[in-house]
């Protein structure tokens, strides 16, 4: 479906999530984040930039991974994305929400 | 003459040695299963266990009965895989020099991964049904518990049969009932995923039974440790969930012999390509079962379809032939709902369960994603299907190993 935000006009799922990443910027990810009221500091971005990078490289996220990823753990993962941080995370991304295996 | 070498003899690796038995020139081929353990669980049957409703010998046959006489089956403990030198060492020091490897070690628990869950409450309030002693305590604990809080819990996805948790809860939720004792037993499902499976249609059906069954559902439980001295389970975000009997399923690995050898991913499971089983890594390596990484139920089903299409692409190999990109994620799962009905669920890599029929579009006689007393009768039918038809490779009738979309009702 289509949404505005940011002033721009993007395609987004059921839940929320971008379906085309190429209409992802800063301020897109700035305005998902306002919705579920967090404000996104250089921490954040750290977090959203590492995200990004897995996805592109087709690695699938779990936050097992990210615990161990050496960019943030996971206490402090829940701290900047509190309550399910990864599926947060992943929208603000402008990513799919991951699939946790079936 | 060449060697082909199966390590692990479960269901994955038994049924490959049944089906490449047939398949492989003997004047050719050696076949060679390589396996530490003598017994042979019937897996499915840990969920009954706990329960009074199967007993050990119902779950424990011999490795040995099920391998093909003409296939040579090893009892050794398997050390290290150097799959640069296409050698299996031993850990007795001897080593294996093989042509085709096929990995089907499956996988296990890991409840250390979890701070406090081996703790001094493990088997006294913390059990496990995934092992054999783990179901087997269950059992004695459930026989004179009094009642109290019940929480069924999944530490982390991926797990060995996703729905075995659920099914654990529906039997619960009967157990108790026909105890008489319902009233004393509050039972909470605890699940890191968003509900109560990973399929949005199946969750709505699955979670219309937890709320029939006065079950109660927490979801997006990342669980960061096990308090055993005030007995509650703790997540990451600091929510808490107080116990009197915790059944959990630990974190699932494949097997450390992965990480020894250099061949798994951070859980141990060997990177796989999805529609040929082919490893990623060495193209003399085949992967099979629960080991594998596939984006597929870690089930006995999906290595059932997988070993048909394995068997046809190891022949394919072996002639020097393009393997076939056939494997769709093809699961098929019963789902005990308690009081004698089952669910029945058909699933693939891309299509979710939904309503229908099965095997026969329209006709069945077994429903899809609705609970009924014939699906129940598969479940236990299966059983007889398993240690007769199943291990030993034999195709089951009207039963393809790719999924089929007829009979389904997709929107």
């Amino acid at each position: 479906m289509e949404k505005q935000l940011a002033g721009k006009a993007i395609t987004v799922n059921e839940e929320g999530y971008l379906t085309n990443f190429a209409q992802w910027d800063k301020s897109i990810g700035d305005a998902i984040a306002n919705e579920v009221n967090i404000e996104l500091t250089p921490r954040h971005w750290e977090v959203i930039n590492y995200l990004q990078e897995e996805h592109k490289n087709e690695v699938a996220l779990s936050i097992r991974r990210i615990g161990k990823s050496g960019i943030v753990d996971i206490k402090e993962f829940y701290a900047l994305f509190p309550n399910a941080p990864l599926k947060t995370a992943t929208k603000i991304a402008g990513i799919p929400k991951p699939a946790s295996c079936i | 003459m060449k060697k082909l070498v199966i390590l692990g003899a479960g269901t994955a690796g038994t049924m490959m040695a049944n089906h490449l038995h047939h398949e492989l020139d003997k004047k050719e081929w050696e076949i060679q299963i390589i396996d530490e353990r003598e017994e042979h669980h019937y897996q499915p049957g840990y969920l009954f266990l706990p329960f009074d409703i199967y007993t050990p010998s119902d779950i424990i046959k011999t490795v040995k009965e099920f391998i093909p006489k003409g296939v040579n089956l090893l009892t050794a403990k398997i050390e290290k895989i150097d799959a640069a030198n296409n050698t299996v060492i031993l850990k007795d020091g001897n080593s294996i020099l093989y042509d085709v490897l096929i990995i089907a070690t499956g996988a296990k628990i890991a409840p250390e991964e979890i701070p406090g869950m081996k703790g001094k409450e493990w088997q006294k309030s913390v059990f496990d049904f995934y092992t054999f002693e783990g179901a087997f305590a269950l059992r004695n604990k459930l026989r004179d518990w009094p009642g109290g809080r019940l929480v069924v819990h999944i530490t982390e996805m991926p797990i060995k049969c996703p729905v075995a948790p659920l099914e654990f809860a529906f039997l619960a939720d009967s157990f108790f009932k026909h105890k008489n004792i319902r009233n004393e037993v509050s039972i909470t499902y605890v699940t890191p995923l968003s509900g109560a499976f990973t399929k949005p249609k199946a969750t709505d059906a699955l979670e219309h039974l937890l709320s029939e069954k006065n079950i109660e559902i927490e979801s997006d439980f990342a669980i960061a440790e096990v308090d055993n001295d005030n007995k509650k389970i703790i997540d990451y975000g600091g929510r808490s969930i107080d116990f009197d009997l915790l059944v959990t399923v630990p974190t699932n690995k494949g097997d450390e012999l992965m990480e020894r050898s250099g061949l798994g991913d951070d859980l141990n499971y060997v990177p796989t390509n999805k529609a040929t089983l082919q490893s990623l890594a060495f193209k003399n390596i085949f992967v099979l079962g629960d080991a594998s990484n596939l984006p597929a139920s870690k089930a006995g089903s999906v290595a059932h379809f997988e070993a048909e299409i394995l068997t046809e692409n190891i022949i394919r190999f072996i002639k020097g032939e393009l393997l076939k990109e056939e494997f769709d994620g093809h699961a098929n799962c019963f789902i005990e709902t308690g009081n004698g009905k089952a669910l029945l669920i058909d699933f693939n890599y891309t299509h979710e369960p939904v309503e229908g029929s099965f095997p026969f579009p329209g006709i069945g006689p077994l429903r899809l994603l609705k609970e009924s007393r014939m699906n129940h009768m598969g479940k236990l039918a299966f059983k007889w299907i398993y240690w007769n038809v199943l291990l030993k490779g034999t195709h089951i009738p009207f039963v393809s190993a790719t999924m089929q979309e007829a009979g389904k009702n997709f929107e």
